[in-house]
């Protein structure tokens, strides 16, 4: 490990809350002026975070509060993993298991609510998973490596090779952040939909956990989108994080113009685009590559 | 000023009423009033709740509903009790089933008057609660200390008397 790999990783650990915090806030503002309305102030999911730690602590047992924190350590971990330079397959199993442990906190609260919720979120693990593994894939037959830092470092930009797999990440990332047509396990909006789903027997401190979780992922994410355009040039970083901005704007902006869908078309849909886009990517660069030998 | 009152969030529970005053509410929500401005959020779960709201008065069947969506509320909570049927029962004061005003069932800390309650005035009790919220803040603070505190004291208590033993 080199000091960038410890400066990126400590640098994440430390500022992608505050930077997931003012993504949220920006996401509050500008969905509500988008249905005509003020809005909160910028920092308010930040005011919501630091309410709930002032709160009166009540669990319905004991265990749940160590699968919050085991979800939130294990999406730490992620990112950490991620921004290190690491291999991305070890960075999808542990994003697995941080949205795993998610789901055992929900089901060891015993609420139907957060059952129905639970269950929800393993039908959207279910959904977006394919489409992450071959993510990974393509990265691997276009540079042969699972390494981050070798897939950054080198001079052509990943975007080039995998439009159709980078189209098909953008679409799970709409399960992902939580955001309709897909929100169906916990919605930011719907607060009366399912109680708050996996959140129901959830107050205080463990909620603020939950959120803090939330922002983590949603920075690594963006991380993520962010390695399909990067080469280590400065031109490409730009335009690397132009796409990650625009790549949440287009979230909120689906967010807000769908109405919430059935988990079958949620699974369904991500699939026939996983298969589509990200299998059709694929296939192209295995016949570019090894019928026709052009390589990266 | 501590972050209770910056992020309030509501719980909204209708008693019997005629319907107008949670109409009024949900118009607080609108674009027009919009009281997201403020951090409040109109959740549907007790348990991430800070204020409750309640329109219309107690009767027979749901006095145990009002209790038990004040006791699932995590400290420091604050009720507001909005329009005159929350306040004292209004014009159903008379009926068979009508047990009274919310303060019946639990402790109220607002009233807002109004047959309806005007948005302004739902917006106004909110505001006014939160400073209730802040003193109820403190003393949360101070109990949980002296419980801890407490705890502590017994703990080691607990250990001499073994000791001794």
């Amino acid at each position: 490990m080199n000091t960038t790999a410890i400066i990126s990783v400590i640098a994440y650990v430390a500022l992608a809350p505050a930077a997931g915090g003012l993504l949220a806030g920006f996401d509050r503002k500008i969905s509500a002026r988008m249905q005509g309305r003020v809005g909160p102030p910028l920092l308010q999911p930040f005011y919501d975070l630091f309410k709930l730690l002032e709160k009166e602590p009540v669990t319905v047992n004991r265990v749940q509060d160590f699968y919050v924190l085991c979800c939130l350590i294990f999406m730490i971990i992620t990112g950490g993993f991620f921004f290190a330079g690491g291999s991305l397959l070890l960075v999808i199993f542990t994003l697995t298991t941080a949205s795993v442990f998610m789901v055992v906190a929900a089901y060891s609260s015993n609420s139907p609510y957060a059952q129905i919720g639970a269950s929800r979120e393993l039908l959207q693990i279910m959904a977006y998973e394919p489409m992450v593994l071959i993510t990974a894939i393509g990265f691997f037959i276009v540079y042969r490596s699972f390494n981050v830092a070798d897939i950054i470092a080198h001079p052509a930009p990943a975007v080039h090779y995998l439009a159709g797999i980078f189209l098909g990440f953008v679409f799970i990332l709409t399960i992902k952040f939580r955001k309709s047509p897909f929100d169906l396990s916990m919605s930011h909006h719907a607060h009366q939909e399912l109680v708050k789903g996996l959140t129901t027997e959830f107050s205080g401190k463990t909620l603020a956990m939950i959120e803090l979780s939330h922002w983590y992922e949603n920075i690594f994410l963006l991380g993520f989108v962010f390695l399909f355009f990067a080469n280590g040039t400065t031109q490409w970083t730009v335009i690397a994080v132009l796409a990650c901005l625009l790549a949440y704007f287009l979230e909120i902006f689906i967010d807000n113009s769908y109405a919430r869908m059935k988990w079958q078309i949620a699974v369904n849909s991500s699939w026939i685009v996983a298969l589509t886009a990200g299998g059709v990517n694929l296939l192209v660069l295995y016949f570019a590559i090894f019928g026709f030998g052009l390589g990266v | 000023m501590s972050y209770v009152t910056k992020s309030p969030w509501i719980i909204h529970y209708d008693g019997s009423s005629c319907n107008g005053c949670d109409i009024e509410v949900l118009a607080c929500l609108t674009p027009m009033y919009d009281v997201e401005r403020f951090g409040v959020i109109n959740t549907g779960n007790p348990k991430h709740a800070d204020i409750f709201l309640v329109t219309g008065s107690v009767n027979a069947q749901n006095i145990s509903v009002v209790k038990q969506i004040y006791e699932q509320m995590p400290r420091p909570k604050v009720v507001v009790a909005v329009g005159i049927c929350a306040a004292s029962a209004g014009i159903f004061k008379e009926c068979y089933n009508i047990i009274g005003g919310v303060d019946k069932a639990i402790p109220v800390d607002v009233y807002v008057p109004g047959c309806a309650a005007r948005p302004e005035a739902i917006i106004d009790g909110v505001v006014k609660g939160l400073s209730v919220l802040e003193e109820k803040r403190k003393s949360l603070k101070e109990e949980l200390a002296a419980e801890t505190v407490k705890a502590g004291m017994d703990f080691k208590a607990e250990g001499e008397e073994r000791e001794g033993a």
